[in-house]
C-alpha cells in the first residue's frame, strides 16, 4: 500500500506547524492571570506595602460577600415573582410586573441606588410613621427615624430590586420556553394554575435558566462595588479610603482588582459545579 | 343502559370563536355513561375545540356543558373539580419530562386527590400494569418510545379515577408500529365501561370500539350514527365525500 507512506511523510513536516498551532491556542490570558495572581499572592506575604494594603482591604471582604449573597437571594425571589407577574393573565399583576421591569431596565443601577437611599427609604419611613401614629401614637413605628435605616440595608435593597428586574425577564423567558402542552396537561389533571407552575413548569424552567442566573450572581459580586458610593465599607470603599489617605494608587488598585478576580473566579467555579450537578439530576 | 341514569356529558348549543374564526358553531351532543363516542372530521373542523371545551381548556363563547350532572361555570373551583373527573390524553403525550413515569402518575394524585405517597405509588404501579409497561416505572419520558409515552399518559389520567376519558388524536404522533399498542389499551378501556370521547383518524378503532360516531365539518355536527350505519350507509353527502377520501 502506498497510502500509509504518504501520510507518514507528511507528518514530520506538519509537526512544527502543529506546535505553533498548539502555542497559538493556549489560553494565554489564563496563564497571564495565574502568573499575576501568584506574584500578587507572593507580594502579600513578602512585600510590606502589599501586605499593608491587603490588611486594609480585607476588612471589606465580608461586607462585599454578604452584600452580594443577600442582595442576590432577594433578587432571585423578586425575579421569580416578577417573572410570574409577566406571564400572568391578570391585567393588574401583569402591568405592575411590567412597569417594574421597564423602570429597572431604563434607569442606571447607580441612580437606582441613590433613589433607594435618599427618596424611597425616607418616603417609606414617613409612611410607616404616619401609620404608626394612627395605630399606636408614640410607639416604635411612629418614632422610627430615617437615620435608623443603615445605608447597608438601603443599598442591599436597591441592588436586590435592580437585579430582580433582570431576573424577572430571565424567569419569564424560562417559563415561556416550556411548551404550553405542559400547562394544559397539568391543568387537565385538576391542578390549579399555581400548582402547575410550582410542580411542572418552574422545575423545568429553572433548569434552563440556571446558566444566566449563575452569571448574574457573578455580576452581582462586581456590582456590589457600587455600595461604596454610599460609604458602605466593602473592599472598594476600603481601597478608596486608603488611596485618599496615602495617595498610593497603583498597588491599591492592583490589590482591589486581584481580590475581585479571585472571588469571581471562585464563584464561577461554584456556579459551574452547581449547574453540572443540577443538570445531571434532571432530564 | 339504565334509562333513568343521567347522561355523563351534555353539550348544548356550544359555540367557540377565536377572534373572527368560528371554530365550533352550535354543537349539541350527549354521551351516556359507559359509552364511547368517536368524533371524526377533516382538519380544522373543530373536533379538538369541542373536546377541550369539555374540560374547559378552552372557554366556550356560548352554550352549556354539563359533566356528570354538574354544569361547567367559569368558577375556578368548579373547573378544577370537573377536570379531576375528566382525564385527557393529548396527541403530543405531554408527559412531564423532569419526572419519572411513576412520578408523572403520582404527582396529581398527591396534590389534587390528596393521596398519601404510598397509596399514590400503589395506584401508579397498578395503572402501569394495566397499560402493559410495569417495568418502566422509574424511567424518564425521554427514554421511552412514543407508544410507551402515550401509555404512561393514559395511566397518568386513569390514576385520577376519572369518570370520563377524552382522547385527542392519541395515535397521530406515533410511528405506525406503535399505534396498535395504544389502541389496544383504549379498546380494553372501552370494554371496561369507561365513558370515552375519542377524536381519531383510526377508522378500525372507530368501527370496533365506538358506540356512536359523530362526523364534524366546519365547526358543526354533520351526522351522528352507529359505526355500522356510518360506514355502510352514510346519510350526508359530505360524510360520503370524507369517507371516500379517507378509506381509499
Ligand atoms: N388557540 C387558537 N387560536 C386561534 N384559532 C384556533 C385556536 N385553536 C383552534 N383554532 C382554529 O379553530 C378551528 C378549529 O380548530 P380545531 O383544532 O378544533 O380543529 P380540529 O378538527 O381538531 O383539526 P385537526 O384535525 O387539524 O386537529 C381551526 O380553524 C383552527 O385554526
Ligand atoms: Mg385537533
Amino acid at each position: 500500500m502506498t497510502l500509509p507512506t504518504s501520510t507518514a511523510r507528511s507528518q514530520p513536516g506538519s509537526s512544527q506547524g502543529q506546535f505553533i498551532d498548539w502555542l497559538a491556542h493556549l489560553p494565554w490570558w489564563l496563564l497571564f492571570m495565574l502568573l499575576a495572581g501568584v506574584i500578587l499572592t507572593f507580594a502579600i506575604f513578602s512585600d510590606d506595602l502589599y501586605s499593608l494594603i491587603f490588611s486594609k482591604l480585607q476588612n471589606g471582604i465580608l461586607t462585599t460577600l454578604s452584600v452580594t449573597v443577600v442582595a442576590y437571594l432577594i433578587a432571585v425571589l423578586l425575579g421569580l415573582l416578577g417573572g410570574l407577574g409577566r406571564v400572568s393573565k391578570n391585567p393588574l399583576i401583569y402591568n405592575l410586573a411590567t412597569l417594574y421591569v421597564q423602570v429597572i431596565r431604563g434607569v442606571p443601577i447607580l441612580v437606582q441606588i441613590f433613589y433607594f437611599a435618599f427618596v424611597i427609604t425616607p418616603g417609606v419611613v414617613g409612611l410607616l410613621n404616619a401609620l404608626g401614629e394612627a395605630i399606636n401614637p408614640g410607639g416604635l413605628l411612629a418614632s422610627l427615624d430615617n437615620q435608623d435605616i443603615p445605608m447597608l440595608a438601603r443599598v442591599v435593597t436597591a441592588l436586590a430590586f435592580a437585579y430582580g428586574g433582570f431576573e424577572a425577564e430571565t424567569f419569564r423567558a424560562g417559563i415561556e420556553s416550556i411548551g404550553r402542552g405542559q400547562m394544559e396537561a397539568a391543568r387537565s389533571l385538576g391542578m390549579s394554575y399555581l400548582q402547575a407552575m410550582r410542580y411542572v413548569i418552574l422545575p423545568q424552567a429553572i433548569r434552563r435558566i440556571l446558566p444566566p442566573l449563575g452569571n448574574d450572581f457573578v455580576s452581582m459580586l462586581k456590582d456590589s462595588s457600587l455600595v461604596s458610593v454610599l460609604g458602605v465599607r466593602d473592599i472598594t470603599q476600603e481601597a478608596r479610603l486608603y488611596m485618599a489617605a496615602s495617595f498610593i494608587y497603583p498597588p491599591t488598585l492592583n490589590m482591589l482588582a486581584f481580590l475581585y478576580l479571585s472571588m469571581t473566579l471562585v464563584l464561577s467555579l461554584v456556579v459551574k459545579w452547581i449547574e453540572t450537578r443540577m443538570g445531571k439530576s434532571g432530564h | 343502559m339504565d334509562a333513568t341514569q343521567q347522561p355523563m356529558i351534555v353539550i348544548k348549543n356550544l359555540t367557540k370563536h377565536f377572534g373572527r374564526v368560528k371554530a365550533v358553531d352550535g354543537v349539541s351532543l350527549t354521551v351516556e355513561a359507559g359509552r364511547v363516542m368517536v368524533i371524526i372530521g377533516p382538519s380544522g373542523s373543530g373536533k379538538s375545540t369541542v373536546l377541550r371545551c369539555i374540560n374547559h381548556l378552552e372557554t366556550p363563547s356560548s352554550g352549556e356543558i354539563w359533566v356528570d350532572g354538574i354544569q361547567l361555570t367559569h368558577d375556578h373551583k368548579n373547573i378544577n373539580a370537573i377536570r379531576a373527573e375528566v382525564g385527557m390524553v393529548f396527541q403530543q403525550f405531554n408527559l412531564f419530562p423532569h419526572l419519572t413515569a411513576l412520578e408523572n402518575i403520582t404527582l396529581a394524585q398527591r396534590i389534587v386527590r390528596k393521596r398519601g405517597e404510598a397509596e399514590a405509588r400503589r395506584v401508579a404501579h397498578q395503572q402501569l400494569e394495566r397499560v402493559g409497561i410495569p417495568e418502566k416505572a422509574d424511567v424518564y419520558p425521554g427514554q421511552l418510545s412514543g407508544g410507551q409515552q402515550q401509555r404512561v399518559a393514559i395511566a397518568r389520567a386513569l390514576a385520577m379515577n376519572p369518570k370520563i376519558m377524552l382522547f385527542d388524536e392519541p395515535t397521530s404522533a406515533l410511528d405506525p408500529e406503535m399505534i396498535k399498542e395504544v389502541l389496544d389499551v383504549m379498546q380494553d378501556l372501552a370494554r371496561s365501561g369507561m365513558t370515552m370521547v375519542v377524536v381519531t383518524h383510526e377508522m378500525g378503532f372507530a368501527k370496533n370500539a365506538a358506540d356512536e360516531i359523530v362526523f364534524m365539518d366546519r365547526g358543526g355536527v354533520v351526522e351522528r350514527s352507529t359505526p355500522d350505519d356510518f360506514f355502510s350507509q352514510p346519510r350526508e353527502e359530505r360524510t360520503r365525500l370524507f369517507l371516500s377520501q379517507i378509506l381509499r
